[in-house]
C-alpha cells in the first residue's frame, strides 16, 4: 500500500498534467473546481490518469455521484435533502462533506471535492 | 471544404493503436500563409491530424456510430517545424477509455526523427441532446475512410481484417443508387 506521501505525489502529478497547474498550486486543501479550475472533461482525464498511476479501477459514480444529485427523491428546491446527504456520505466516505452539508446546494457540489478527498479516495481504493 | 490532415493510414489495430502519414506540401495554402515569409505546417494542424487519427481509431470501435469529438489537448510538445517536403508519421495509442471518452497518447516523427509528443482527450457525445445528431453523413464518411486506406490496413487484435460496417455499405448503395 502506498504511503500518504506517495499518494499525494502521484495525485499531484496527475493534476498538474491534467489541469496545467503548477506543483505548488496543488495543496491538500485546494478545491478541484474553484482553486484548480477543473472543468467537466478534466475530471474524466483525472480519473484516467489516477487509474493508470495507481493501477485501480474507478467506478465513475464513486467520485461523481450525479445519480444522487439529480434524483428528485433526494433534491428539493435545488438542495440535497437530509436523506440525500446521508446517501452521499455513504457513497463518499473518503470526502469531507461537512462544508457542503451546512448548505447542500446541488450546484455547489462540484466545488466541494478537494485534493485531500482525492488522495483519501485512491488510498482507500489501493488497499 | 477539405479537412483531411492525414494522407492515409499505415497501421490500424482496432481498439489499440494506429499510424498515419502526412506529407507536407507547398500546395497547401496554410503552409505559406500561416506565417507569411516562412513555410511550415502549423502545429495546430499537426494536432488536428493526430486527432483525426485517434478519433477514427476510437470511432471504429462502434462501427463509426458513436459521436467522438476532441475534447482537450492535454499536452503538446514539438521539437522543430515540419517543412514542405517532409513526411510526418503519426502514431497514436489508446491509453484508457470508457463509454464517456478516452485518453490517447501520440507521437509524430519526421524522416525518422522524433518530432512531437501529444496527449489528447476525446469525448463521446451520448447525451440525449445529440440523439438525432449525425456528425458525418455515412456514405461520405465511408468514402473518406476508404481514401485513407483504413480498410486496407485495418485489423482486429486477432489479426483478422476490419470490415466496412454494414450500415455504411447500405448508405453507399443508397448514395450511388445501387440495388
Amino acid at each position: 500500500m502506498p504511503t500518504s506521501e506517495e499518494v499525494f505525489d502521484k495525485v499531484r502529478e496527475a493534476l498538474v498534467d491534467a489541469l496545467g497547474v503548477d506543483d505548488d498550486e496543488v495543496t491538500p486543501e485546494a478545491t478541484m473546481v474553484g482553486d484548480l479550475g477543473a472543468e467537466s472533461i478534466d475530471f474524466l482525464d483525472i480519473v484516467f490518469k489516477l487509474e493508470q498511476a495507481f493501477g485501480i479501477s474507478i467506478p465513475r459514480e464513486e467520485l461523481f455521484p450525479d445519480d444522487i444529485l439529480t434524483d428528485s427523491g433526494f433534491v428539493s428546491d435545488g438542495k440535497l435533502t437530509a436523506e440525500g446527504v446521508a446517501k452521499l456520505k455513504e457513497r463518499m466516505p473518503f470526502a469531507d462533506l461537512s462544508r457542503f452539508e451546512s448548505n447542500p446546494m446541488v450546484q455547489e457540489f462540484g466545488n466541494m471535492l478537494t485534493v485531500k478527498d482525492l488522495c483519501n479516495y485512491v488510498s482507500m481504493k489501493s488497499v | 471544404m477539405r479537412w483531411f490532415w492525414i494522407d492515409h493510414f499505415t497501421e490500424f489495430v482496432s481498439g489499440q493503436r494506429a499510424a498515419a502519414v502526412k506529407c507536407v506540401s507547398l500546395t497547401e495554402e496554410v503552409v505559406d500563409e500561416y506565417a507569411p515569409g516562412r513555410t511550415y505546417l502549423p502545429a495546430p494542424l499537426i494536432i488536428e491530424g493526430i486527432a483525426q487519427t485517434g478519433g477514427m481509431l476510437l470511432g471504429q470501435l462502434s462501427d463509426f456510430k458513436d459521436r467522438i469529438v476532441l475534447a482537450k489537448v492535454i499536452k503538446s510538445t514539438f521539437l522543430f517545424e515540419a517543412y514542405p517536403g517532409d513526411t510526418l508519421i503519426y502514431r497514436v495509442e489508446i491509453k484508457n477509455r470508457d463509454d464517456l471518452g478516452a485518453l490517447v497518447e501520440a507521437t509524430s516523427e519526421i524522416n525518422g526523427q522524433p518530432h512531437g509528443q501529444i496527449e489528447l482527450m476525446f469525448a463521446a457525445l451520448q447525451d440525449d441532446r445529440f440523439d438525432q445528431v449525425e456528425l458525418f453523413e455515412p456514405a461520405q464518411f465511408c468514402r473518406m475512410l476508404r481514401m485513407l486506406h483504413l480498410f486496407e490496413v485495418g485489423v482486429n487484435p486477432d489479426g483478422s481484417p476490419i470490415s466496412v460496417p454494414p450500415h455504411m455499405i447500405e448508405a453507399e448503395k443508397a448514395f450511388l443508387k445501387i440495388g
